[in-house]
Parts: C-alpha cells; structure tokens; sequence
C-alpha cells in the first residue's frame, strides 16, 4: 500500500489526502476545538514538540545523506561541508535563516566547480 | 488587505525559496505536478509535506505514512491553541475559525502573532485570511512554476534547488525551539535519521522521531530535577 502500490489516477491523489491532509488538518481542528484548555508550557508539549523535532530532524539529515536526483550526484563530503558552514553561519550570523541558506549555497556550488 | 500585504514580507519571502526547494524536491520522487500543487493545496505546512515526501522515497505503506506525518504536525495543535483565543470574538462562527486553520503552518502563525496587535481584533480572522490564503496561492503558484522550468535548469542548479530545502530547516527548526530539549532532540534526530535508514527502511522516520524525542524529554525532566533546589 505504498504510493506506488496501486496503479491507478486517484490513488496518489488518495494517499495525499490520507497520510497529508487527514494527518495534518485533524490536528489543526483539535486545535480550535480545545482553543484555551491546554497550557502552552505544559509538560505534553515538551514531549510532544520533541517528538516531533526528532523526527523532522531525520528527515533532514536523510535529504542531506541519502539525497534523489542531481544532488546525488555531489560527493557526501562536499553536502555535508556546505550544511556546516551554512548551519554555522546561520548561528554566528545573528541567527538569521536567510544568511545560513546562502552560505550553504555558496559553499555548494563553489565546491561543485572546484571539484569539476 | 493588510493580511495580503503581510504575505510579502522577509518571512514570506524566505517561505517561497523553500516551496521553490520543494518543488524540485518532489519533482525527483516522480510526483505529477498536480499531484504537487495538490499536496501544498490539502497539506500546505512544509515540515509534514517533507515528511510525507520522505515516506513516500522510502516506500512507506499509506498508514506509515500518515502515522510520520501525524507524528511531525502534532505541533500544529498547540500553535492553533495558542493562535484562536487572538482571532475569537463573541460573533465570530466556529466555521469560520476551522476553516482559518487549515492555514496555520510555521510563518502564518509567526507573522500572524507579530501582527495581530496592530489589528483590530474584529479584523483578525479578516487579516488571517488575507494573510494565510495569499501565502498558500503564492506558494501553489511558485510550486507549479518551478516544476515546470526545472527541466532546463543545469545540473549544479537543480542540485542548489535541492539544498534548498534541507538547509531552510536546519536553520528555521533550531530558531523555533521553545526549549533546549528541542535542540537535544533536533540534534538526536539528525544523528538517528541515517543509522535507521540504514537499519530499519520504511520506519527510519518513526523510529528516529520516537527514540529521539522520547530521549530529549527524558534529559528534560532530568534536567530539570537537576535545576530544582
């Protein structure tokens, strides 16, 4: 039952909405309807929004480890490189994402040109 | 109006280059590109269309999947608690605030409490409207742009185009944490990420999200048992 399991027009467009829209939006109605009862400091959060940055956080270190099409293409070194500097710059730079997304950048396609 | 003004701001800005990012991102897993604008359509917050991406390169069943994405936008629950009792009024209709939501994602909601206080608050669910739905149109618009002229684009462009996405929440997940134990976790998950696509393909996601928060809130407590006198 993977995206590419039934061969069919509507079933990507089904799989979107199952594991896309209902898994988003159900929480998003949740939201509105307890408005107000839960704490924004309670202790279900912390756990809650760890769980949830972990698992975005894996997600990002696979797009950079094991990444698809022309990125594939570029050493592992020289992505990891360009995540650190643009990650680094990103801290000492005021903490401002566009800085750390451009560092990243330069360092990448400078890298790539120099590597041939 | 002024919500419509809002939408083209840094953040706003900021926004766009990462759909541009996604856009490549799911032209190489083999979405369609209505299947792309539909995503950014019915899901519309970055971290779980990602998510579901991810799931979808590494093969997950349906129910996998939509068991990583509900994992990763839990937190859009809290953000909607926190974001409804500024736009409610005694007239407003609980439609009108379960339609609004589906607009909450990390930079509506950002701007959306920087501005709210300039806003009158029976304007508010006006402003988010203008705000939340131009942000989406823009970025189905961006999407469906960029996948379409990423054909022509050179190799170490597409590759840049794919750095893109990585790279805007390396940055923007570390800038949003409320606690240290979500940088505990962030760190974890980065580290755990790999080794599970390695050891467990088709549940990295869940495994990574799970052990990795799991461990950050472990060293929350502790920290704070530490801290107290």
């Amino acid at each position: 039952m993977s995206f590419d399991a039934i061969d069919a027009w509507w079933w990507p467009f089904l799989f979107i909405l199952v594991a896309g829209w209902l898994a988003t939006d159900t929480w998003r109605y949740l939201g509105v309807y307890f408005g107000g009862r839960i704490s924004e400091d309670s202790d279900v959060l912390v756990l809650v929004r760890s769980v949830a940055t972990a698992l975005v956080a894996a997600v990002i270190a696979n797009l950079i480890f094991f990444p698809g099409g022309a990125l594939a293409e570029s050493p592992l070194a020289l992505r990891l490189a360009a995540s650190i500097a643009g990650f680094a710059a990103y801290i000492f730079g005021g903490r401002r994402v566009l800085v750390g997304i451009v560092v990243a950048e330069a360092v990448f396609v400078g890298g790539w040109f120099a590597l041939g | 109006m002024r919500g419509v003004a809002a939408a083209y701001s840094v953040p706003g800005l900021i926004l766009v280059s990462a759909f541009v990012g996604f856009a490549g991102l799911a032209k190489e897993t083999g979405l369609t590109v209505i299947e792309t604008v539909f995503m950014v359509a019915v899901v519309w917050a970055l971290p779980a269309k990602v998510v579901l991406i991810g799931a979808i390169l590494s093969n997950a069943s349906i129910f996998a999947a939509a068991f990583a994405v509900a994992l990763s936008s839990i937190r859009l629950m809290p953000m909607v608690v926190a974001l409804v009792p500024e736009m409610r009024t005694p007239t407003t209709r609980p439609w009108v605030l379960y339609l609004l939501s589906h607009f909450v994602a990390v930079t509506s909601w950002v701007l959306a409490l920087e501005r709210f206080r300039h806003v009158p608050p029976d304007m508010r669910t006006t402003f988010y409207a203008g705000l939340g739905g131009m942000l989406v149109l823009n970025n189905m618009i961006v999407v469906a742009v960029v996948y379409m002229v990423a054909e022509q684009l050179p190799p170490v462009a597409s590759a840049a185009l794919f750095l893109l996405t990585p790279m805007y929440f390396l940055t923007s997940l570390w800038g949003s944490a409320r606690e240290r134990a979500a940088h505990v976790a962030m760190v974890l998950g980065l580290g755990l990420g790999p080794v599970f696509h390695v050891l467990l393909p088709g549940f990295d996601l869940l495994a990574a999200g799970l052990i990795g928060g799991l461990a950050a809130y472990g060293w929350h407590r502790y920290a704070r048992r530490r801290a107290a006198p």
